[in-house]
């Protein structure tokens, strides 16, 4: 490289290995300055090469809240806000499938439909057949997953585009949601029962107690995983983050976490949905940036012929990420029920299935798979629940409300398709 | 290059329906060789580094492992034995990073999770005793040049500790400096003793780092020779088949009548 390009003799191999201040010297190896100003430096150099991460979602975050906060005056109280994290709970559990599914490079358009069905097999075998309410939601679940795995199948083996897979489920499964609820069409959720709580239950019926351990709970555990991680690097000799990158991280986390609990006590506490939600974002996050299969799923969606001679069986990691969306599309109907007080014809039809697709995309998500978290899911549901609140606040009309969203989404996919420009652009 | 070689290939043959691939090839690769395999296109050189990948299983012949008759029927039975393999599209994946690329399918795991600060200390290791220098081994391999990419698929193909890597073609696509990375590469393969295969149509490539060339002519051996002291001229006619002309086969005919 910027030695000479004669064959090198084995003394010259063993001087490069044993200088490695010389490597470190030569101008394009990426490495890091320590302390906040190479932090600083890396988080340029990352935005100047369209390496964006969640930045525009957060700034889009901001910027709406300090908007309707300006235009409303009460966009901001803790009611609004408590308000917004239980609302989010059902479309964000659907989008978090929808990541998966998008990392994979396809798309679900049937989702809107499993959670129609999960809902109304729930509230008919509970309400009309006087089944146990939770084994209700057990087998509820369970054929939401059959139909993952079913769309799976006609993907992964049989080789139909997923576009067209999930948009003939998307229709028949409407029927069946319609079947199942037979003539009156609306099941009412059992009062007091399961479904009923899912959304309206507040830990430890308000106890402030709840959020404020979450926080603390949480940011006690991010900081250890931090600091081990570190300790392991550093005795591993790679570069690890410095104890000043740690501490404000953790303290951006801290106060990140703390206000949240402050505002949330501030008026019922910690509302069920949004652990709920939280909880299956970070178990999410870990399987697929911490387990094999999370690394199968992204290398499928980075090279599928990569993936196969790699010995990843596509197939299975295929239809498995089906059959995950549609579990997590069953769980956000029952959510979506919760909250409409019944099971109907309606739910899971009209904008439910965009909304989870254009939260994914809005969060950084990219439509191309591969690249992309399920925190993007919780933070582009997020944007369009606060945008949904803050139109609902100013009295605007509901097709003001679609227009906007559209634009949003519309940004964010250029966003998504410049920053892939971007990064490709390297390659020879 | 002395003693048995680590893989030979005798009398090996493939079809494809009408189409007669291979006929009675012969090959032999030692440990701490690097062997040229040359030829036209057509010549059935993809066809027979297959057969060795497990590809397409030989339809006659034999291969030998280290002496023992051995049989490759799938792409694993050959990783078993320590055929690794790098092709020319190279399946990496653009969207993981060069540490991931490196163990994507067999991952090193802690507590049943991924262990990051073991594989990207390996990964660091093997890049450094290659003298592999990429900007950093957290970058997508998107961000990487083609040289880059090609020397990360080699590098892959080590992380198995194969004792025969096979290289497909490995400077088709790159520039100047990118393939003298690669050449590099090759004969740091050799020092460590591992057997290699080159596919390729440079003969300059072929001149600068093989022990031997082994070229092949309409699915037949046509010749082995050791580069050192062989011209450039001896091997493109032996690829052309210049050498297939009436002065030779009146000279083999009457080779022959004399026996």
């Amino acid at each position: 490289m910027s030695t000479s390009q004669t064959t090198p003799t084995p003394a010259d191999a063993a001087a490069d290995a044993a200088a490695p201040a010389a490597s470190a010297a030569d101008p394009r190896l990426l490495v890091r300055r320590q302390g906040l100003g190479g932090y600083a430096e890396e988080f340029r150099r990352r935005i100047k090469s369209g390496d964006l991460g969640s930045l525009p979602v957060v700034i889009g975050l901001v910027l709406i809240a300090v908007i309707f906060q300006s235009v409303t005056g009460h966009f901001l109280q803790a009611d609004n806000l408590t308000n917004i994290t239980k609302w989010i709970a059902g479309p964000g559990l659907i989008a978090v499938g929808v990541v998966f599914v998008l990392l994979l490079g396809e798309i679900d358009l049937s989702l809107g439909s499993v959670a129609g069905v999960s809902a109304a097999v729930t509230s008919v075998l509970a309400v009309r057949e006087g089944l146990n309410e939770g084994l209700a939601i057990l087998l509820a679940l369970a054929a939401a997953v059959a139909l993952g795995a079913l769309h799976g199948f006609f993907f992964a083996r049989i080789g139909v585009p997923a576009f067209v897979v999930t948009l003939a489920g998307m229709l028949a499964w409407s029927g069946l949601q319609d079947y199942v609820l037979g003539k009156l069409g609306t099941v009412n959720n059992i009062n007091d029962g399961i479904v009923a709580n899912l959304d309206t239950y507040f830990l430890g019926d308000g106890d402030v107690l709840y959020a404020w351990l979450l926080a603390v709970l949480a940011v006690a555990a991010f900081l250890t995983a931090q600091l081990l991680d570190a300790r392991r690097r550093t005795a591993a000799g790679l570069p690890a983050r410095s104890t000043g990158e740690i501490a404000l991280r953790t303290g951006a986390l801290a106060v990140l976490a703390l206000t949240g609990a402050y505002m949330l006590n501030q008026d019922r506490g910690l509302p069920l949905p949004l652990v709920v939600l939280l909880g299956v974002v970070v178990l999410t996050d870990f399987v697929l940036r911490r387990t094999s299969y999370g690394r199968q799923i992204f290398a499928v969606g980075g090279g599928v012929e990569a993936a196969r001679r790699a010995g990843i069986n596509v197939a299975r990691v295929r239809i498995s990420v089906f059959m995950l969306s549609a579990l997590l599309a069953g769980l956000g109907g029952l959510f979506i029920a919760s909250q409409q007080g019944s099971a109907d014809k309606q739910l899971g039809s009209g904008n439910v299935l965009m909304s989870a697709i254009a939260a994914a995309v809005i969060g950084g998500t990219s439509l191309f798979g591969g690249r992309g978290k399920t925190w993007s899911a919780l933070l582009g549901i997020l944007v369009i629940q606060s945008i949904t609140t803050g139109l609902d606040m100013v009295h605007a009309a509901q097709a003001i409300q679609y227009m906007i969203t559209g634009a949003v989404l519309l940004a964010a996919v250029v966003l998504d398709s410049l920053t892939r420009r971007t990064r490709t652009a390297g390659r020879s | 290059m002395t003693g048995a070689p680590v893989l030979a290939l005798r009398e090996v043959s493939k079809r494809f329906g009408a189409v007669q691939a291979l006929t009675d090839v012969d090959l032999d690769v030692h440990a701490g060789e690097v062997v040229a395999l040359v030829g036209d296109n057509g010549a059935g050189k993809s066809t027979l580094v297959k057969t060795i990948a497990g590809v397409h299983p030989i339809d006659e012949g034999t291969i030998s492992w280290e002496g023992r008759p051995v049989r490759i029927e799938r792409p694993q039975d050959a990783q078993a034995l320590g055929v690794a393999t790098v092709y020319q599209d190279l399946a990496l994946c653009d969207n993981l990073d060069v540490v991931a690329n490196l163990f994507l399918g067999r991952e090193l795991r802690r507590h049943g999770t991924l262990d990051e600060v073991a594989m990207e200390r390996r990964a660091k290791e093997l890049l450094d005793t290659l003298s592999i220098r990429i900007p950093s081994v957290r970058i997508p391999i998107a961000a990487l040049s083609g040289g880059q990419r090609q020397v990360v698929a080699i590098a892959r193909a080590l992380v198995g500790d194969p004792k025969i890597v096979i290289l497909d073609e490995p400077t088709a696509a790159l520039g100047v400096e990118q393939t003298a990375q690669v050449l590099d590469l090759v004969e740091r393969l050799r020092e460590r003793g591992l057997g290699v295969i080159l596919i390729s149509h440079n003969m300059a490539d072929v001149k600068a780092v093989a022990d031997t060339v082994a070229v092949l002519r309409l699915g037949r051996n046509n010749g082995v020779f050791p580069v050192a002291d062989t011209s450039h001229e001896e091997i493109i006619s032996a690829i052309t088949g210049a050498t297939d002309n009436a002065v030779t086969r009146r000279q083999a005919r009457i080779a022959e009548e004399a026996k």
